[in-house]
């Protein structure tokens, strides 16, 4: 049997891919992949964990996997409205660059 | 051992894929990366006892976010800069700030004392929808609710104009007339 280390390992590893991503690429839509990969790397260690703790006093416990499901949706709404953000951004910057977008920066 | 010798493939690919959809030029190669890290990981909840998961994550994913990623690469590119994509002018700073959070991951990880892989029953799509519907019925009805509105926010923004005048002329800087 394989220690439960690997899995978590692995989202670990997982999530820096992402965060490395949206720390320096600066086109949005890679931004929004990296932030998918990282929302990945979590629902990962939320099934790794429900496996470690998958008998709570005899009982089945399936936390872990609703929570990945409830991430699994706020996904989805995420690339919906950042997609629409996208494409606003690209009418009316004609760039998907996120440097190029500093308005309300300070 | 072959359960190993799977995992560890799976796991080989995975990071392949992750790279590759963090550092490809090219995007419509990035987004193509990004599906197969996400059907990857659906056969990793496979193996970890998610079956339920995994059909979703296929569904949802692959069917879903790949798509509307690939419309957003297509509608957004110029035909004269495809593959030309720059990186973050501040880039070394970022990559040392993910390095830092993974060096604390690590730390945390090889500190706990993590239980071997217990076997237990993969979990059934009844029992996730009993539990939905009773335990976190709430958070379920929320979470409708957050949907209805990520899907009217979606239509808003995605809207040619508003009706009549073009508030976004407003901020428009040197950009098509």
């Amino acid at each position: 049997m394989l220690p439960m280390d690997h899995v978590i390992a692995l989202s670990a590893i997982l999530f820096t891919i992402g965060v490395l991503g949206v720390a320096t690429r600066r086109n949005l839509i890679v931004i929004l992949m990296s932030i998918e990969l990282m929302l990945n790397a979590v629902n990962l260690a939320f099934v790794g964990f429900n496996r470690i703790w998958s008998q709570v006093d005899g009982v089945a416990a399936i936390d872990g996997q609703i929570f990945v499901l409830m991430v699994i949706a706020v996904a989805a709404a995420e690339v919906a409205v950042g997609l629409g953000i996208l494409l606003a951004m690209f009418r009316n910057r004609d760039s998907v660059n996120v440097e190029e977008v500093n308005l309300l920066k300070w | 051992m072959t359960e190993s010798l799977i995992f560890f493939a799976l796991a080989a690919f995975i990071l392949l894929g992750a790279v590759r959809v963090v550092a490809s030029r090219d995007l419509v190669h990035a987004v193509l990366w990004l599906a197969v890290v996400l059907v990857l990981t659906a056969v990793m909840f496979l193996m970890l006892g998610a079956p339920f998961l995994a059909g979703v994550q296929l569904l949802l994913y692959t069917g879903g976010v790949i798509t509307l990623m690939l419309f957003g690469v297509m509608l957004t590119r110029r035909h004269h800069e495809i593959g030309v994509e720059v990186d973050s002018s501040r880039r070394l700073p970022g990559a040392l700030g993910a390095l830092a959070l993974f060096g604390a991951m690590a730390c945390a990880i090889f500190r706990t004392d993590l239980p071997a892989w217990p076997s237990s029953a993969p979990v059934s799509a009844l029992e996730i929808g009993r539990a939905f519907l009773t335990d976190h019925l709430i958070a379920f009805e929320v979470l409708s609710i957050l949907l209805l509105a990520a899907m009217i926010g979606a239509i808003v923004l995605g809207r040619q104009s508003d009706f009549g005048d073009e508030p976004e002329t407003v901020y428009r800087k040197g950009g098509r007339p």
